[in-house]
């Protein structure tokens, strides 16, 4: 009977309607008005949070100095060979640009881009400037008169720089950031050993990264293992001295670190007093501090979820695993152990995460050596003002985070992340 | 806990790691402990032994303009940005747990990110699209960002007890005449306002110990609490800080007992709506 209603007639609603439309109508309806909750905040985020961000990735690659403050030159070397030097037209097209730059002071921008390819290039152009307009006599052409002010001018290795930036975009900076440079052809090689700076700090930050998440998976893990083994009311009183800390301003906690590790600081006089040292170590403004202070700060992020996962693994099992007479040690790792690795390898992984982009402790509590990739993005954005430099090194550091989030959130499922 | 018939290396190893797990409690809260007294000491450094105590720390951070202006900043920016993040957050996760759709998962992904990102390139980010617009050294940009950066945490906190939460209560309200606006408003918000609050003390709190961006963003009008404490530890460190973390320290007690507070009444209610 029930075959005769499903093979003769579709299922249909009082109206008439058939309810398999109906129903993919409902569940349509139930998606836009999740969609229409939910575009509020996405809206929010694109305007206050993601396009600023394209912005910083855009400047990266943003290269506008030439195009916009030399434009007849920009034009007039694109037909240039890059063997010999340019053609009179090149020369006159930059004689009248710096002209017009000198006189709306853009000149400078100019000879600071330029500058970063070849030192001497900003007093070069500067130089330059100053003597136009140019009055030539007859018959004198405009690329003797350049070379006569300066014979650098006469180095076709100056011009190709020049022509190398007359495009709207550059792997300058990128590339910089990676201690690579470009080569005439094009490619980029490795800078000579001298002048790399960058892929150390990059080495340095994960490196710095790594051990502050090792030593917070040392600590936490006990802790956690301990405290979700205790009974509920003193295990909630103790998770207390976990939580207070981990609510408390990352600045309180540096600041009492320098009160505890500075040289007259309160270990340094305790282990004094103690006769076990006679100079006070150094503690503060180094590795060490750095590390005991950013274990501290990422310390909960081990612990928490460490300790909700051991609290959802029944004490029974090891129980078990005893009385069937393994040793209480083995039972830990062959039976308690596996069950938590998946929860405490994601906290440690947030950790590393949050980890390569800190920036406040190290500045506070490091010297230059524990600088990390964050401290040269703000160095550059508020020091130097290389807005290239900051936004390369800035999206480094974002491709890097957003592949161990990517990783992060195939492990745990971003949906399923929770706190404490 | 350790049975009589335990043998003298599990006696050994049972107390080993219990002073070990002591230490560790003690790692994570002294460097709390050591600062409060500084705060009461009279000397102009910020060193032990305290000789002898008096409250002038405090008077100079509640009489000194600087201190009091940061702070008042801080109590404008956070509040503000919890209020933005608490409401688009609450909104967004009620739309996220109501109906599964393609691409969701990416969605919430993007969502949390603000929680990943290294603060410095936000900072630098809005610096970079806010100057152009005339809105760097202003409230409004401070604010929305600060609201970026806490939105993950209601997003999270809401979902997570949305999961929980029973669907056939609202089919019940509507069955009995309720209309959407007044199920969500007597029956849904009800029941995951410990979830919503929790989620906005997370805003609150993250707003109110941010640095960076506000380095980035803020002007000298617009200097927070944290962003003073920055500058003064970077330049004269003296016990007005230990004051003024006295006094974040104390805040932060508050938040966490509130937390916990909520923590235990939905504790409850859940176990009471079970029987």
């Amino acid at each position: 009977m029930s075959e005769s209603l499903s093979v003769n007639a579709p299922l249909t609603a009082a109206d008439g309607e058939p309810l398999k439309l109906k129903l993919a109508r409902e569940r349509r309806n139930k998606q836009l008005k999740a969609v229409a909750l939910i575009a509020p905040l996405a809206i929010f985020l694109l305007l206050t949070f993601v396009i600023p961000i394209a912005t910083l990735l855009k400047r990266s690659v943003d290269n506008p100095e030439v195009v916009s403050y030399l434009p007849q030159t920009t034009k007039a070397i694109a037909g240039w060979d890059r063997r010999a030097l340019p053609s009179e037209d090149v020369f006159r097209a930059m004689s009248q640009d710096l002209l017009v730059a000198k006189e709306n002071k853009t000149i400078f921008e100019v000879a600071k881009r330029l500058n970063m390819d070849i030192t001497g290039f900003r007093s070069l152009l500067q130089k330059t400037a100053r003597k136009m307009p140019l009055e030539l006599a007859a018959g004198e052409s405009v690329r003797d008169r350049f070379i006569q002010i300066d014979e650098r001018w006469g180095d076709p290795d100056h011009w190709h720089v020049i022509a190398k930036n007359a495009k709207s975009w550059t792997p300058f900076y990128l590339y910089s950031s990676l201690d690579l440079r470009e080569t005439k052809a094009g490619t980029p090689e490795l800078a000579p050993v001298e002048e790399r700076a960058f892929l150390n700090i990059f080495g340095r930050t994960l490196w710095i990264s790594l051990w502050v998440t090792v030593f917070c998976l040392l600590l936490g893990y006990p802790l956690a293992y301990w405290l979700a083994n205790l009974p509920a009311r003193k295990s909630n009183l103790l998770m207390i001295l976990v939580l207070l800390p981990f609510w408390t301003s990352v600045l309180v906690r540096v600041a009492s670190w320098i009160v505890l590790l500075q040289r007259e600081g309160l270990i340094n006089s305790a282990l004094m007093n103690l006769g076990l040292i006679h100079e006070p170590l150094q503690l503060a403004f180094n590795r060490v501090g750095v590390y005991i202070a950013m274990v501290h700060i990422l310390l909960p992020f081990v612990i928490l979820p460490a300790y909700s996962v051991m609290k959802s693994i029944p004490q029974t099992y090891m129980r078990a695993a005893i009385s069937l007479g393994d040793h209480p040690f083995a039972a830990f790792w062959k039976i308690y152990f596996p069950q938590t690795v998946a929860g405490v390898a994601a906290g440690a992984l947030l950790v590393f995460i949050m980890c390569i982009g800190y920036y406040i402790t190290p500045a506070l509590l490091g010297s230059p050596e524990e600088q990390m990739v964050s401290y040269y993005v703000a160095f550059y954005t508020n020091v130097t003002i290389n807005w290239g430099m900051a936004a390369a090194l800035g999206s480094l550091l974002l491709i890097a985070t957003m592949t161990l989030y990517a990783v992060y959130s195939k492990l745990v499922g971003a949906n399923r992340l929770s706190l404490g | 806990m350790l049975p009589n018939y335990a043998s003298p290396i599990e006696r050994i190893w049972f107390w080993t790691f219990r002073t070990l797990c002591v230490l560790i409690l003690i790692f994570l809260v002294s460097p709390l402990l050591v600062i409060v007294p500084l705060s009461f000491s009279s000397d102009s450094f910020l060193l032990y032994p305290i000789h002898s105590f008096s409250l002038r720390w405090y008077q100079e951070f509640f009489g000194n303009g600087v201190w009091l202006h940061s702070l008042k900043n801080s109590f404008i920016v956070a509040p503000a940005a919890t209020l933005l993040a608490t409401s688009l957050g609450t909104l967004a996760a009620v739309g996220l747990t109501s109906s599964d759709f393609p691409g969701k998962s990416l969605l919430m992904t993007v969502l949390i990110s603000p929680m990943v990102v290294p603060v410095v390139i936000v900072g630098v980010g809005a610096y970079l699209f806010f100057a152009p617009l005339g809105l760097s050294n202003s409230y409004p940009a401070l604010i929305l960002v600060h609201t970026a950066l806490g939105v993950p945490f209601v997003v999270i906190t809401v979902s997570a007890t949305l999961r929980g939460f029973n669907n056939n209560l609202i089919r019940a309200s509507a069955s009995l005449g309720g209309n959407a606006i007044t199920t969500y408003r007597r029956v849904v918000l009800p029941l995951i306002a410990p979830g919503v609050i929790s989620g906005a003390l997370f805003a609150f709190a993250t707003s109110f110990d941010e640095v960076v961006v506000t380095l980035f963003l803020a002007g000298p009008e617009q200097t927070t609490l944290p962003r003073q404490m920055f500058s003064g530890i970077k330049e004269n460190i003296s016990p007005a800080i230990a004051a003024a973390a006295t006094v974040l320290i104390l805040f932060s007690i508050a938040l966490l007992l509130s937390l916990e507070w909520l923590r235990g009444r939905a504790e409850r209610m859940r176990t009471s709506l079970a029987e």
